[in-house]
């Protein structure tokens, strides 16, 4: 007897639930990293 | 004895604080985070089609065994996570380590995540092999609780408007739930359990055959990885918003003050 669909299902959430941290994360650091940047700029330049 | 060196912070706390220093982590993590992501990705593929594809059947079970490489991971990980947790909220209450909090908070959440994972996929491999979805088993029981000491340190650290006041309660927390680590790794020697002993430990020869105990640690090594990219990742992120904040919060007082002058 195949328990495929129980294999499938198993492997699918634990590719799933990594990648969809993987992807969040990478998302909040590249938001995080632009507004750190644009800030710092606006800082620079009232400075200049 | 010099007068310096007398009043020289220990050497252990110096490299602890030069870790700690959020701008040191930042050069740091953002070197070796593209490696980890990587790594722990071409691991975890590799792992998993020979897991699927490769790796031999059971002679029991079957198939079945093959979600072992994707369960056990999860499950050393939900520990594992548990434990690092632990530490950090350890150096955040003795040391107040800058960095450990902001650690500590970004742990939380990716720890819960793969101990759900480690259940569901537990429950998957439970159903067709002992009947059920779901024992009240001694393990499944510990790991359930698990997850709600996970659950518990995200709610606990966002319940106070002091964000300091949220970290040390958490920090408690996270270190009282230390009891149930080893409870979860003795429950199946403690307790007469439906899951089975462990098969893999420190000291001893692992039980299972090395074609299938290949594929195990590759998996185990890939998501180890990826756990730690994920989790230094948000903390990196984590430190750029507070310096945001800072930022932000610095800039309006400067207006505020520029305001109050004219």
């Amino acid at each position: 007897m195949t328990h495929l669909p129980y294999i499938v299902a198993a492997y699918a959430i634990a590719i799933g639930v990594p990648l969809y941290f993987t992807v969040a994360v990478l998302f909040r650091v590249r938001s995080a990293s632009r507004r750190l940047a644009a800030i710092d700029t606006r800082r620079e330049r009232g400075r200049t | 004895m010099d007068a310096r060196s007398s009043v020289a912070p220990p050497r252990s706390g110096k490299t602890l604080h030069r870790f700690a220093n959020p701008g040191q982590f930042l050069r740091l993590s953002g070197k070796i985070l593209p490696w980890l992501f990587w790594s722990g990705g071409i691991f975890v593929a590799v792992s998993l089609v020979w897991g699927l594809l490769i790796a031999p059947d059971d002679w029991q079970q079957g198939d079945m065994v093959r979600i072992m490489y994707v369960h056990v991971p999860f499950a050393w990980l939900a520990s594992a996570g548990y434990l690092s947790l632990a530490t950090c909220s350890f150096l955040s209450l003795v040391w107040r380590h800058p960095l450990a909090d902001l650690a500590a908070v970004e742990i939380g959440p990716v720890g819960a995540g793969f101990t759900a994972v480690c259940l569901a996929t537990g429950s998957l491999w439970g159903k067709p092999t002992w009947g059920a979805w779901w024992v009240w088993d001694a393990r499944l029981t510990s790991v359930f609780v698990l997850f709600l000491l996970y659950l518990g340190h995200i709610a606990l650290v966002r319940a106070f408007d002091d964000p300091t006041r949220g970290y040390r309660a958490g920090a408690i927390l996270a270190l009282v739930g230390v009891i149930n680590l080893p409870i979860i790794k003795f429950s199946v020697d403690w307790w007469n359990t439906l899951h089975q002993p462990a098969s893999i430990g420190l000291t001893g020869a692992p039980t299972i055959a090395a074609s299938m105990l290949w594929p195990l640690l590759f998996s185990a090594i890939g998501f180890t990885m990826l756990f730690a990219a994920i989790t230094i990742a948000r903390t990196r992120a984590a430190v750029m918003e507070r310096r945001i904040r800072s930022l932000l919060m610095a800039k309006a007082s400067a207006v505020g003050g520029e305001g109050r002058l004219s």
